[in-house]
This record gives structure tokens, sequence and C-alpha cells, in this order.
């Protein structure tokens, strides 16, 4: 029997709001901040109208928002939050406490630019300022994967091979309050999908089998680095787990997800990486050069952290000329935070691309179609010339 | 009430092997939180010196379960494990009964750097036990002024120098501001007097809400005293109603304890060297200034009993 998809519209905060609701945690510890607030509002109404289980502890802060999860997680218990920019930052500390004692809290992250100067709108700086503190990172492109990605996240943390927090971004306002088209799953679908959570020790189970555990303990040079070890052992055993869940997840419900989509790179000549909403613009960029006879082509990158060095250096080894397309500026004196990485996992090939890296979008500063135009321009010039004038470019900016 | 007789005979649940001082209050007030509670109880620590000496990986002194996440955030981390508790209870997930839940701060986590969880917590009404183990400085990290350092104190970051003679400022009065929150249960306690500790943290465990117990918790390296006489000197902290012992339930206040005869402060600034500049003749100003607030505040708290 053919199944009705259940098709609706809903903006990427509703999206996330939603999938909460279908996963039913025990906790919910969260805290308000634009663009991610619309999160905790529409879940407290689920708390409200008891349609979940869940708990939600109406913390005074980020920073308690995440100890509060780490308590939760802790328990046993199934704990998720949402936030954005300077609510991420407050939660700094929390954030490398929650992947160093192996906690699965999923988290809700709205792209909001940092402070100073105040501005409450997209770049990705708050969620890359992150990328050392070991959590999972799933980026999303539009309000479907928004909604996907929380699912696979809470399944990839949980993963007793990974033991980690994960978070799944969407781009504030262009993905948070806009309206899209999306595919829901039933919410018997999801619950058979995330499952009961593999048994983990923690608090409660100790005291219930009288064997009580301490957590947190104070590790000195002869334990700590043993421990971090094992840590970064959990990350890397996410580059497994990843494209695994992704594929169960495209066997049951027909959208498959790996680390990275490639959309038009196989033949391509120049190609781009770029992260979130903007892919959908540079898409329709990538669709009338091809038209025009130009071989160009982009990758998106979904999972930031762990980072698929390997997978992705073997695709984008084949272009002549290569874009990183950054919505951070990183702040390093050098390139986007991003553009290291990548020529760092290509270094090894013999046959690589050459290299240029492109900031644009900061503080939600629109991105057109002719900007990206103008960036494969600068890439297929390079290719043509064999000469490269700079190693980092600001688009869309005024000087 | 449990009998001394009745105590001895519980099992311990903060054991033997930490790394504390000899003569440490932390130590012994944990230890008689800890025998005061009969029932299961998962504690939370926040940073500082109980939880760095009791907890040394692969060893631990706490037979119960235990976490430490940070400093500031002991009240938030517990409160995530009170409400994961009453999740997966209501949810028919765990069958478990009556399960005490414990934070303890020091008064860097409490008072100061923690100050923000506990109010948020506190508000929130969370049924939680909150004891903040007061030694009046920053003990871990090596004397450091706190908001809980009395007046006149010498601490390492609020040194008696040639033109400042300690710290010039007055105590927070943490436990006013936890009554302010309109919890049901906050008091004052001392590990010198095992009766009224044990007696109020029973208590504590009893409200179907918030409760706020300071202990004032001497540190034989902070004050620094002999550590032969801990309990003492914090017996002479009530003595002297430097420290009254009293407790708040549903916003009444009652004293618990009442000195005999009110002894002056200078007796107890005469055991610890902290205050020991306070005791030359160019200072007796100063010495005067704070037997008056002591007096002062002695004398609000008793019409407060009324």
């Amino acid at each position: 029997m053919e199944k009705t998809k259940n098709i609706v519209a809903k903006t990427g905060n509703e999206a996330f709001a939603e999938g909460m609701r279908q996963i039913n945690p025990d906790v919910v510890a969260a805290y308000p901040i634009t663009p991610a607030t619309e999160i905790v509002q529409i879940f407290s109404q689920f708390v409200a109208d008891g349609i979940v289980d869940t708990e939600f502890v109406a913390v005074e802060s980020e920073h308690s928002a995440m100890s509060a999860c780490i308590g939760a997680s802790a328990s046993g218990a199934r704990a998720i939050t949402g936030t954005s920019s300077q609510g991420l930052a407050l939660m700094w500390e929390m954030l490398y406490i929650a992947s160093g004692l192996r906690l699965p809290i999923v988290m809700a992250v709205v792209n909001r630019t940092l402070s100073s100067p105040i501005n409450i709108h997209c770049d990705h700086s708050d969620t890359f300022g992150a990328r050392d503190s070991g959590w999972i990172q799933i980026y999303s492109e539009n309000v479907q994967e928004t909604y996907d990605n929380i699912f696979q996240a809470l399944r990839i943390a949980e993963h007793p091979d990974v033991k980690l927090p994960a978070m799944v971004t969407t781009d504030g306002f262009i993905l948070s309050h806009c309206l899209e088209t999306l595919e829901m799953l039933t919410d018997e679908q999801v619950k058979e999908f995330i499952g009961i959570p593999p048994e983990r020790d923690n608090l409660i189970k100790s005291l219930i089998e009288n064997k009580p555990i301490t957590i947190g303990a104070l590790d000195l040079q002869d334990y700590y680095f043993e421990h971090k070890r094992q840590q970064a052992e959990g990350m890397r055993n996410a580059l497994k787990v990843i494209p695994e869940i992704g594929k169960e997840f495209g066997d049951k419900f027909g959208r498959y997800y790996g680390f990275f989509e490639e959309y038009k790179l196989d033949d391509a000549e120049v190609g781009i990486v770029i992260i979130g909403s903007t892919t959908g613009t540079a898409k329709e960029v990538v669709d009338q050069m091809r038209k025009e006879g130009k071989k160009v082509g982009l990758l998106k990158l979904r999972v930031y952290r762990p980072f698929p060095a390997e997978e992705i250096a073997k695709v984008l080894s084949k272009l002549k000329v290569l874009g990183v397309v950054e919505r951070v500026e990183g702040m390093s004196g050098f390139v986007s935070p991003l553009y290291s990485e990548i020529s760092s996992s290509l270094y090894h090939y013999e046959k690589r691309p050459t290299l240029v890296n492109f900031v644009y979008g900061l503080g939600g500063r629109d991105v057109k179609l002719e900007d990206i135009r103008d960036i494969f321009d600068e890439l297929l010039k390079i290719s043509s010339t064999g000469k490269k004038e700079f190693t980092l470019k600001y688009i869309g900016v005024r000087e | 009430m449990p009998s001394l007789k009745q105590l001895s005979k519980r099992n311990e649940k903060f054991v033997s092997g930490h790394r504390l001082c000899a003569g440490c209050g932390a130590g012994i007030t944990a230890r008689q939180v800890m025998l005061a509670i009969d029932k299961p109880v998962i504690v939370a620590n926040a940073t500082g010196c109980l939880e760095v000496a009791s907890t040394i990986f692969p060893f631990s002194a706490w037979n119960v379960p235990w976490i430490h996440s940070a400093f500031e955030n002991v009240a938030a981390t517990i409160s995530g494990i009170e409400a994961a508790y009453r999740s997966l209870k209501k949810q028919g997930k765990i069958n478990i009964e009556d399960v005490v839940f414990v934070a303890f701060g020091g008064d860097g986590g409490t008072y100061d750097i923690g100050l923000q969880a506990l109010s948020g917590a506190a508000e929130r009404g969370h049924k939680i036990l909150y004891i903040c183990y007061n030694n009046e400085a920053y003990m871990n990290t090596g004397i450091q002024r706190s908001s809980a350092t009395p007046f006149g104190a010498h601490t390492s970051t609020s040194p008696s120098g040639k033109v400042i003679p300690g710290k010039l400022q007055w105590q927070k009065n943490l436990p006013e501001i936890m009554v302010a929150h309109n919890i049901p249960y906050v008091a004052t306690s001392i590990p010198g007097k095992w009766n009224d500790l044990v007696n109020k943290v029973e208590k504590g465990t009893t409200f179907d809400g918030f409760a706020f117990i300071d202990i004032l918790s001497p540190c034989r390296l902070g004050w620094p005293h002999d550590p032969k006489i801990t309990l003492e000197i914090s017996r002479l902290a009530a003595d002297t109603c430097i420290w009254p012992l009293y407790e708040v339930v549903e916003g009444k206040y009652k004293l618990t304890y009442k000195p005999k005869e009110k002894k002056p402060v200078v007796e107890w600034f005469k055991l610890q060297r902290r205050f020991s500049h306070l005791l030359k003749p160019e200072n007796k100003e100063l010495l005067d200034k704070i037997q008056q607030e002591i007096d002062k505040r002695w004398e609000q708290l008793l019409k407060r009993s009324e």
C-alpha cells in the first residue's frame, strides 16, 4: 500500500520543534535567544498541552541549559536543547564538558553571528567557533534537512561506538523563519527510527542497582590523556556511523544522507565547497552556467565534525580550481577555517586543485546569484590563465 | 532525629581515603550531611576543595552516585538530574521512590560564580537540598577573597597591607537572599554542632521544594587555625554570634541556638591568623566597628525570630 506523504509547510524553527516533539525527549532545558527562540516557545506549548512526556526546565541562562542537560543525560535521560550565537558562546565551557563526559546530548542550533557588533542574523561563526569542542556538527541546507538531521543526530550521538553530543544547525532567519515545504515522518516512524536509547552507565541506574558511580572525577597527568584519546576515537568512529545512519534513514524514508552532497561535480573543471542555505542559490547558478556550457559544480558539506577529510579530498582532488566559500571569517589573519582543513586534506594528493578562499554573508549580508556567479567566474579565470592572484576574497562587502 | 548511636550504625556515604587536609571542615561537613540522609541520594558537586580532594581518578570517596561538571553550575546540573528523575519516574521508565538530590558548593561556587544558577534553581522550585560549605574564601585556588569573606579578613586578594587592612567589604548575606526566593527552607549550621547540622539536613530533605543550608566550614589552611580546633572554632563562631544558627521554615525565622553568654568577636579573631592585623592597637577602631556590626545583625535576627 502506498503511503500518503505528509507534506506540510514549516519554518526551520517549527521543524526543529516538531522533530523534538516526535523524539519526545525526557528532558529539555533551554533558554530563548533570537533567532532560536521559537523552538523553546513551541516546545513549551507541547509540554503545556501534555502531548510530550518531557520535563521542560526553563533555565535562567544557556550555561545552565547545557549544565541541566548534562545532569539529565548523566542520569540516563534523553536531553535536548536549542540555542544560537551568544547563547552557544555562553555554553562554551559546558560544551567541552558534555563531550568529555561522553553524553549524547542533542542541540538544535540556529546559526547567528557573534557580537560585537551585535547582530542577530546568519553566519556560521557561532558553531564554527565550537568546532574543537568535541561535538558532532551537522549543517542543513533547507528545512527538510533540518528536520531529518535532528533524528539522525540523536542516533549518531547515542551510538555505543560514538557516545558524543551532536549539534544540528540551520541558518538563522534564512531557514529558521522561512516557510518551506517539508515531508514529515509519522510519530510511529520516528519512534521506530530512534528506538530505545542504548544502555549507558548513569547516575540513576547506579542508584537503583546500588553500584554508585562517580562522574566527572579529577583526572590528572596519569589518566587524562587516555580519556581524551578515547574521546577522539569516538569522533573517529562517528566517521563510520554517520554514513550508516544516513543510509538507514534513506532506505526507510527515501532521503539519503552522507558527509556531503556532490552537485554536478563529476566532470566539473572548477567547483566550490559551501555550507548551509546558500547552497540552494549556488545550485541555481551551477545550473545556469552548465547551460552555458561551463563545467562548474559544487560540494555541499553537511558534516563538519568529524571532518571527513579522506572522503572530501578524494572527490575534490579531481578539480582544477576549487573555491572554499565560507560564511565565517575566522580572524586568523590567514584564511577561513574550512579552507585550512580542506587544503590540509588535499595536501597529500599529487594532483590537486588550485585553492582560493571566499568569505561571504557575514552578519546576514544577502548573497545573490550574481555573487556566486562572480565566484565561479574567478575560478574559471584562474583555470584558464593558470594564475592565482589572490588567496582570500570577500564577497559582497563594501571596501 | 537519629541519635548519635543510630548515626554511627549507618553506612558511610562519604568515606575515608579522600585527600582533604587534616582538620578540614569540609570533609567533616560532607560526612555529617551524608550520614543525616537515610534515603537514596544523588550528589552533585561544584568545583572546589571538596570535589578535587574526594575524586582523584580512579578513586572516589563517594559511596553514592556523584557528579561534578563545573564550578558555577552545580545548581543547574542537579536541576537536570532532578528533572530527569521526575521525567523517567512519571513515564514509568524507572521505579525508585523518594530520592534526595543534594548539591555541594563552596562559598565561591555558591555566593559568587554560582549565584545565578543557584537563584535559577531555587526560583524554579526543584526538590533539591543545596549545601554551601562556606569557608569564607576561595580556598581551593589559594585563599582569595569571596563575597563570603568577612570584613577585615586577610586573603591573598584582599591582603592586609600598609594602607589597606584586609577586606573592606561586609559579607553578602546569602541566607537572606535565599529567604527572599520564598523557598520552603533556609538554615545555617556548623559542623561543631552535629545535632544541629543533622537535624537541619534531615529536615531539608522533607520539603517539596528547594532547601538551602549554609554551613560555616572552617579552613585550617586559609583562616588559618590549629587543625585540632576545627569543631571548637566553628562553635565559637556561633557563640560570638558571628555565625548565628537559625532556620527559616516557609518564611518563619527561628533561632536554633542562643549562646548562654555572647562572647566578644575578638575571641574568634584571636584563633585565626587572617585577623591577626586587626588585633594590633592601631586597628582597635576597626575591631570595634566589626563588633558593632555583629551586634546589630544579631539584634535584627533576634527580632525576626520573635
